[in-house]
């Protein structure tokens, strides 16, 4: 066997003092070979971003860096390089696609300059040779009329375009490494499902060795020939695809893959409760009105009807654009619907007024998707969950006695009613937000994408809550996710949604197994990792 | 194209309730303040008989309630007649007009160096970060933004023109010399110099800052990560990329601030003599010259309009996000 493309041996990254821990990666060693795509799988704070960054030489130096070990490429240490040697190495030899690609491309610049300029540094090519190379490559990635997508700023292009003109301009080289860092987790599941098809293909066009760094083991199970597991900075466990994937060994390893929500189905009794909230025809159009201009009109909701049964959980699905934020936060009320009927209990709630509505505004409540931004950092916990019911009259003291009551019902201790946000975690502050919701007495809940910022572990533990809960006070729930993994694990009947519109509705078994609509087809085959049986694990009492 | 065209068609239309209302506060808030032309006329002339002074009054129309003032006030504007200025005998749309160029010398002249230097100093301050370089211009904005506008004016008068004889103490231009041509640009330029560098220098010590502010936000941006992962050298990432974005909020500022400009110029032009509409506008606020001040304050707004409007375009130009709606 020759030797690897890449040889990490017994990398460091140092983080600077004060910091929670002294390496964010620690002693980490592996090998990358031509042609292959090693995945380097972790949670948030595992190291594998900064692993990344360390090959490419791109840690913000001086107060992470690379303190010892090795990266051997091409027969020399890249960490004792000369700054300038490594430079020209980034682009040519070694690339790099990002997670965000709105963020990660300039927005002042085009599309087809930015690509352009990695030939301005890296050859000598004429202005026309390098616009045909520009070009060639924009159609290699499939884009649509190259010329056009050359002569684009970021923002006029979709999310699944400017990332494959970031793969364009990472490939534009041939390189032999492409280190990819987290790729598709800012993509609709479509579009991810494309991108990861176009990088696998273009890396087995050009044999390059690609290190995929991700925290979805779906996407893990699509790409990867090995992987690597990372946890808080260390390797856990590293072997085939298939013995990872299929044979885990490592506890940690085996406890992400046990959180990994199933697709197949969780049956549950099928519910004959009363509907509560039957929803008609709700719609909603945002309008761009100018003074002399045509505005522009935009469909997020158009005759959306679907009905809730007390104690039934109801998985609206789509991706980003589909509408069903819009939907969700029409039932809330914190949007006003344009048409429709919002029917709780007999009390149409659509065309109510501020203050028409206030005696019933605390029946439905809502737990938002970004635990960090939902949360206001000034206020102690306590008195987030208390405002709703003070708003509504009851007495301080009551409210917080409940306040405490409620941090115990989701997985807290009372006493935290005192801190601050900041304090928690993300899994943490997302049981908060479902505290402050219920501290209204709910009967509908209404939760927008609640675990789609959390790991995959903390992911679990949020959704079995969640499910506890509903079941002990008997709540009905509206959930919105593009997750169909996760929308299989907790919903009892599923409304499909595209671009405004409902596409499909039925029960979550029908909609699985017999899909009647291609949009809903085309989402269920794009799941990433849908072929892979996720092995059944036993727990190991080590965990 | 077109649509710029109407687009800037649609900010003249929408200019015209605004300059209404501007019209309407300004000369209601004048009719708030005590004293009017004729109490300056009798107080200068050092006596004179309520019967005078009534006279004067209805000669200047100032004896009508005070909304029919207003109305025909207004009357007149529509038709584009602004009145005249009793104190300088002359139509007021004239003499602000003439005034008009000395000021929009002085403020070009403050704003190009403002800007310019300004971001070329946070350039530098930005990409030596913590350097003494840094520290230097740092330190040196802190003092220029902190001292007043007056005392930096009668200063450089001390110091440049006083002690040293380099600079004119006050005027425009070198009347006696009857310049004509280069010469009298020359000669201006020369008169030019101590006005515009007091009025700059706060401008400048604010956009020295935000513009450090800025380079140093965009250097952390995704984008400039990428464009080390593409290999381009430090300088080539600060040029043609860092640089770009962070111009944005710069020149935001200066469009919002031109029109505070307006109001520093009355300080500098009066401590430097300079004839323009700053110095007007203190005359004839002394005067009561109450026709030539809203004539100015008019004209100031019209000012302020057109630089938004600038502004405005040559920000679609910068930033290809924003579209001219």
């Amino acid at each position: 066997m020759t030797a690897p493309l890449v040889d990490i041996r017994n990398l460091h990254v140092a983080l600077p003092d004060g910091a929670d821990r002294p390496y964010a990666v620690e002693d980490l060693s592996m090998t990358l070979n031509a042609g292959e795509i090693v995945c380097v799988v972790g949670e948030s704070g595992s190291g594998k971003s900064l692993t990344a960054r360390a090959m490419m030489g791109l840690l913000p130096e001086p107060r992470v860096r690379a303190s010892a070990g090795q990266i051997i490429f091409g027969g020399r240490d890249l960490l004792q390089l000369p700054k300038h040697e490594r430079r020209l190495l980034c682009g040519e030899q070694l690339s790099m696609i990002f997670q965000e690609p709105m963020t990660a491309l300039n927005p002042l610049m085009t599309v087809g300059r930015q690509i352009e300029e990695v030939l301005i540094v890296h050859t000598s090519l004429s202005a026309a040779e390098r616009m045909e190379r520009v070009l060639a490559l924009l159609a290699e990635v499939h884009l649509p009329d190259p010329p056009r997508i050359a002569a684009s700023y970021p923002h006029q292009l979709s999310g699944g375009q400017r990332q494959r003109a970031m793969i364009a301009m990472a490939l534009i080289m041939d390189p032999k490494v492409l280190v990819a860092d987290e790729p598709t987790t800012a993509l609709d599941v479509t579009t991810q499902a494309q991108i990861l098809k176009l990088i696998r293909e273009l890396q087995h066009l050009h044999g390059t060795g690609v290190m995929f760094i991700t925290h979805d083991f779906g996407v893990v199970a699509e790409v990867a020939d090995r992987i690597l597991v990372m946890q808080h900075g260390k390797v856990v466990e590293t072997g085939t695809a298939d013995q990872i994937l299929n044979r885990p060994e490592a506890p940690y390893t085996r406890a992400l893959i046990r959180a990994i929500p199933s697709l197949t189905p969780r049956s549950r009794t099928p519910i004959e409760g009363v509907p509560i909230l039957k929803v008609e025809d709700l719609d909603k159009t945002y309008r761009q009105s100018g003074l002399l201009a045509k505005g522009r009109e935009v469909h997020a909701a158009k005759d959306v009807s679907f009905t809730l049964k007390r104690g039934e959980t109801i998985g609206i699905v789509g991706e980003s654009g589909s509408g069903k934020s819009t939907v969700a936060r029409m039932i809330v009320r914190l949007l006003q619907p344009d048409g429709g009927r919002i029917d709780l209990h007999g009390i149409d709630l659509a065309p109510l007024s501020k203050r028409q509505l206030k005696p019933h505004r605390r029946r439905v409540q809502m737990v938002f998707q970004d635990p960090y931004a939902s949360l206001n950092p000034r206020r102690k916990i306590g008195e987030i969950i208390c405002e709703g019911p003070v708003a509504n009259g009851v007495p301080k003291s009551k409210a917080m006695a409940r306040a405490r009551e409620l941090l115990g019902l989701v997985g807290l201790k009372p006493e935290v009613a005192e801190r601050f946000p900041h304090e928690f975690s993300g899994g943490q502050r997302q049981r908060i937000g479902l505290a402050r919701a219920l501290a209204m007495d709910p009967e509908v809940l209404v939760a927008d994408e609640p675990v789609s910022a959390l790991d995959v572990s903390v992911q679990a533990q949020v959704l079995e809550l969640l499910a506890e809960i509903r079941d002990r006070l008997g709540l009905s729930v509206v959930f919105i996710t593009h997750d169909l993994r996760v929308a299989a694990q907790v919903c009892d009947t599923i409304v499909v949604m595209s671009k405004g519109e409902v596409v499909e509705h039925g029960t979550l078994a029908e909609v699985f197994a017999d899909p009647k609509h291609a949009y809903t087809r085309e989402l269920l085959a794009s799941i990433p990792g849908k072929d892979w049986q996720i092995p059944e694990l036993a727990e190991a009492g080590a965990v | 194209m077109s649509g710029r065209i109407a687009f800037i068609l649609r900010r003249f239309l929408q200019a015209i309730p605004i300059l209404l209302a501007i019209i309407i506060i300004n000369f209601l808030l004048l009719k708030l303040a005590p004293g009017d032309a004729a109490d300056v006329l009798a107080g200068e002339a050092g006596s004179a008989t309520p019967e005078y002074m009534a006279e004067l009054r209805a000669k200047f129309g100032l004896d009508k309630p005070v909304p029919v003032q207003l109305a025909q006030y207004v009357g007149r504007v529509l038709m584009l007649d602004f009145g005249y200025s009793f104190r300088h005998d002359m139509p007021v749309a004239q003499l602000v007009i003439d005034r008009l160029g000395p000021t929009l010398i002085l403020m070009v002249t403050t704003i190009l160096l403002a800007v310019g230097f300004g971001i070329l100093l946070g350039l530098l301050a930005a990409t030596g970060l913590n350097t003494w370089r840094d520290n230097v211009i740092s330190i040196l904005a802190l003092v220029s933004y902190a001292t007043p506008l007056f005392w930096v004016g009668l200063m450089l008068i001390v110091v440049f023109s006083i002690n040293l004889g380099w600079f004119p103490t006050s005027g425009m231009e070198t009347i006696a010399a009857f310049h004509t041509g280069w010469a009298r640009v020359l000669d201006i330029a020369h008169h030019l110099v101590l006005p515009a560098i007091t009025l700059s220098l706060f401008y400048l010590a604010l956009y020295t800052r935000l513009m450090r502010a800025s380079m140093l936000e965009q250097a952390g941006m995704d984008y400039v990560i990428t464009a080390r992962a593409k290999g381009l050298s430090e300088r080539r990432i600060t040029f043609r990329h860092v640089l770009r974005n962070a111009l944005l909020p710069v020149v935001t500022m200066a469009g919002v601030q031109v029109s505070s400009l307006i109001g520093g110029s009355v300080i500098v032009e009066t401590v430097f003599g300079w004839p323009g509409l700053g110095q007007l506008a203190f005359e004839s606020l002394f005067a009561r010259d109450l026709n030539l001040l809203m004539g100015i304050f008019f004209l100031s707004a019209v000012l302020v309009l057109i630089v938004n409007l600038i502004v405005d375009i040559l920000y679609t130009l910068l930033d290809p996000r924003i579209e001219l709606k």
